[in-house]
């Protein structure tokens, strides 16, 4: 029996059907029809945030933290824009996510009626796909489509733009029982002959790595990896975006490569014969100065979109597959080679790595001042809330020393903006992955640049008992910009001083918000600290630890050079002249 | 750099346009010239595209216009394969004395005369860009007027049509 019902009920149901569990969002005129039939939603749980960019960003901490599609909601107009730099997040690193607008009638599209923004047009360049609904009946078809795109071949953001009218209007509901695309259709299963040449790639290379990057991650292939990295011995990065897809307690684990990598990730890299590329994109942080990045190595390439391949560094191997099944059939591909007798003697490469490893290993000097290390404040945080807590950083300083000085052992424990570098992510991310995973610790590591522009989702938290964790490293600047302006701009600090010292207070503003503040400046505070706030669950917690603020990331690659520049303190560089090179 | 020209089938739905010479635009790459139609298949369009990239860029394009979901086929066309052609409207002055040799200039390439009027004939050409260009540098010193041009329209020589030549996502060696 056909069954009459609203766009917005139709919607509704849509999302049901979509198995969404919840919804971050912020209603207003054009989305209003949804908001009602959305009460009565059995399943379908609705957080009302602060911000639209709050929404689209905790969408994104749900998705990276649990694995499922993140859903976010906004009205017509300005709600639209505000998920602008979400949904750009989430294009960069591929996060899977649907974003739902309301739009103005559609008589009144391009009348630039009252909050009305063509958002399909301005989301095109930063969306998987995007759909324009202005029909009732067209509604179930749009939402089953939009989870589809957004969770299958390369993840990502899939907008769904419905006028007011077509939620008004009322059709028969009927949910598809299959997407009919014909123009997607990602190819998943690696080609076998190309696996078969890689195979004998890998073993016959001298100083082969495995760069992994976020696809690792996005697949899940992380069991697949340590298999096949254990079977082979090769040694292992980890990009930014694919922190956690190995251990890091692991003896293979290089660490993270990139401006901000170890000297030993990067150097692997830079000297490698055989670089076995995984789901990793040769993003310039990564590289460096293209032309000098690794010019020795072949490449083997596999990754899920066409389009990556051979975008910024020519593949030697090709192969285009989802990341699981390409590691998966690679593993009885090597291990033939090897029973073959085919298998190239690592020590060298290893005695090279390993004497990187221990002559140059991460670290940092106290400020002499007294003052509070911010590196000490992360690497305190991750030893005590450990590698089963899920971290979420801002981006900056801040990021990158959670990037290296936490140890991640787990997939999805590491959530940042790796590809667009939004400040502001932190919060409403660690907000969205506490959603995703209440059972789990989540810190947001922010600093408190990045804090101000987002920390209104902390109400949020509290009201709907979101017990997020923030370590707020404060160092009152914009740190990573005053940090270019000490090395390239004469100490000339234009603009980067935020006195956030003293203004805002910051444990009143979490006192204001229902959070419990802590202020912390000294170093012998840091573990009391965290250790009262892992035992602290009835409210979010703000710990606000005013630390030095000419501390600075290292090792760096300046921007513009190669990676073999890279200098682990200010203007010491390795010497690489080991081995053969 | 060299001049590439590109068929693409597209589904017929609002904003492929856009998103089409959006994603070529944002990718740094310059349209040289554009044609859209209808085709035998009701819901496909065809694009011609014409791009003047180097052969890593012209990969790089067409990977990205592969992933827009709505294109369904993207097949290169070279010249020596390929019939392409260009329509172009053309007003050149022309007065009594001068028609007759105008004439002449329409009889040897082929071309049509639209509309005549006192001073001026519009002339109707359609052929390959070499052959449009010639016309031009003869027409020149008589004085043109105004020029209107289509993109270029191409299709393979053969009995194949573009829907026999592989899908663009079975192609997994890239």
């Amino acid at each position: 029996m056909s069954q009459h019902i609203t766009g917005a009920e139709s919607l509704v149901k849509s999302l049901e059907h979509a198995d969404v569990e919840v919804v971050f969002g912020i209603p207003g005129g054009a989305i209003l029809p949804v908001y009602d039939p959305l009460m009565d939603s059995p399943s379908v749980r609705h957080i009302l945030v602060r911000h639209e960019q709050g929404a689209g960003h905790a969408a994104e901490g749900y998705a990276s933290a649990s694995n499922r599609v993140g859903v976010c909601m906004a009205t017509s107009g300005p709600g639209a824009t505000n998920l602008v730099t979400p949904i750009a997040d989430a294009h960069m690193d591929s996060v899977p996510m649907v974003a739902i607008t309301g739009q103005v009638p559609s008589a009144f599209i391009g009348s630039d009626a009252f909050q009305e923004a063509d958002i399909r047009g301005i989301t095109m360049p930063i969306t998987k796909h995007n759909y324009l609904v202005t029909r009732a009946e067209d509604i179930p078809r749009a939402i089953k489509e939009a989870f589809h795109l957004a969770t299958t071949g390369r993840p990502g953001p899939v907008l769904v733009d419905i006028t007011k009218d077509a939620l008004q209007a009322s059709a028969e509901f009927v949910w598809p029982s299959h997407v009919d695309l014909p123009g997607y259709k990602p190819t998943t299963k690696p080609h076998g002959r190309q696996i078969k040449e890689a195979a004998r790639m890998i073993v016959d290379a001298h100083r082969p790595v495995f760069y992994v990057g976020g696809g690792v991650i996005r697949s899940q292939a992380h069991r697949e990896l340590r298999q096949l990295a254990e079977l082979t011995g090769i040694p292992v990065v980890t990009t930014l975006m694919a922190r956690g897809a190995f251990p890091d307690s692991h003896n293979q684990h290089m660490g993270m490569p990139g401006m901000h990598g170890t000297v030993g990730a990067v150097g692997a890299l830079q000297k490698a014969d055989l670089l076995i590329v995984l789901g990793a994109r040769f993003d310039d942080r990564v590289t460096g100065k293209l032309e000098s990045f690794s010019p020795k190595s072949k490449v083997i390439h596999i990754d899920i979109d066409p389009a990556e391949i051979g975008k910024n560094r020519y593949a030697d191997i090709p192969i285009v597959a989802d990341l699981r099944e390409a590691i998966t059939q690679l593993i009885p591909a090597v291990t033939a080679e090897f029973d073959a007798g085919n298998r190239a003697d690592l020590t060298a490469w290893w005695i090279t790595l390993n004497h990187w490893r221990e002559t140059y290993p991460l670290g940092y000097d106290q400020p002499q001042d007294g003052t509070l290390s911010p590196q000490y404040v992360i690497e305190r945080l991750g030893k005590i809330a450990g590698p089963e807590a899920i971290y979420a950083a801002g981006v900056g300083q801040h990021q990158m020393w959670a990037a290296q000085f936490i140890g991640y052992e787990n997939p999805n424990t590491w959530l940042n903006s790796g590809g667009l570098g939004t400040m502001g992510y932190s919060i409403p991310a660690a907000m969205g992955a506490k959603v995703g995973a209440p059972d789990k610790t989540v810190w947001a590591i922010d600093g408190d640049g990045c804090f101000q522009m987002t920390n209104q989702e902390l109400a949020t938290c509290t009201i709907n008992d979101i017990p997020i964790k923030v370590a707020l490293i404060n160092n009152a600047s914009l740190g990573m910009v005053r940090q270019w302006q000490n090395l390239f701009y004469n100490e000339r600090y234009s603009n980067t001083d935020l006195q956030s010292h003293s203004i805002p207070d910051f444990v009143k503003l979490a006192d204001a918000y229902g959070c419990h503040g802590i202020r912390v400046s000294k170093a012998e505070d840091v573990d009391k600290a965290i250790e009262k706030s892992m035992e602290t669950n009835d409210a979010p917690v703000v710990i606000d630890f005013q630390v030095h603020r000419d501390a600075m990331v290292w090792p760096m690659v300046a921007a513009g050079t190669g990676n073999d520049e890279i200098q682990f303190a200010r203007d010491l560089a390795p010497q690489w002249e080991r081995g053969d090179d | 750099m060299a001049r590439h020209t590109l068929s693409i089938l597209v589904q017929d739905q609002p904003g492929v346009l856009a998103r089409i010479s959006a994603l070529f635009s944002r990718r740094g790459y310059n349209i040289e010239s554009l044609a859209v139609g209808t085709t035998e298949t009701e819901g496909v369009s065809r694009m011609t595209v014409v791009v003047n990239v180097d052969l890593h860029a012209l990969e790089q394009v067409t990977k990205q216009l592969n992933k827009l979901i709505n294109v369904l086929k993207i097949v290169e066309l070279d010249d020596n394969s390929a019939i392409a052609r260009e329509l172009m409207l053309i007003k050149v002055k022309a007065d009594d004395q001068s028609r007759s040799k105008v004439l002449e200039l329409v009889e040897l390439f082929r071309a049509k005369i639209v509309d005549v009027s006192g001073d001026a004939v519009t002339i109707e050409a359609t052929g390959s860009r070499d052959k449009l260009e010639a016309f031009l540098n003869v027409l020149a010193p008589h004085g043109i007027k105004e020029i209107v041009q289509s993109g270029v329209v191409a299709l393979a020589r053969g009995g194949r049509s573009i829907a026999d030549r592989s899908n663009k996502n079975s192609d997994r060696s890239i």
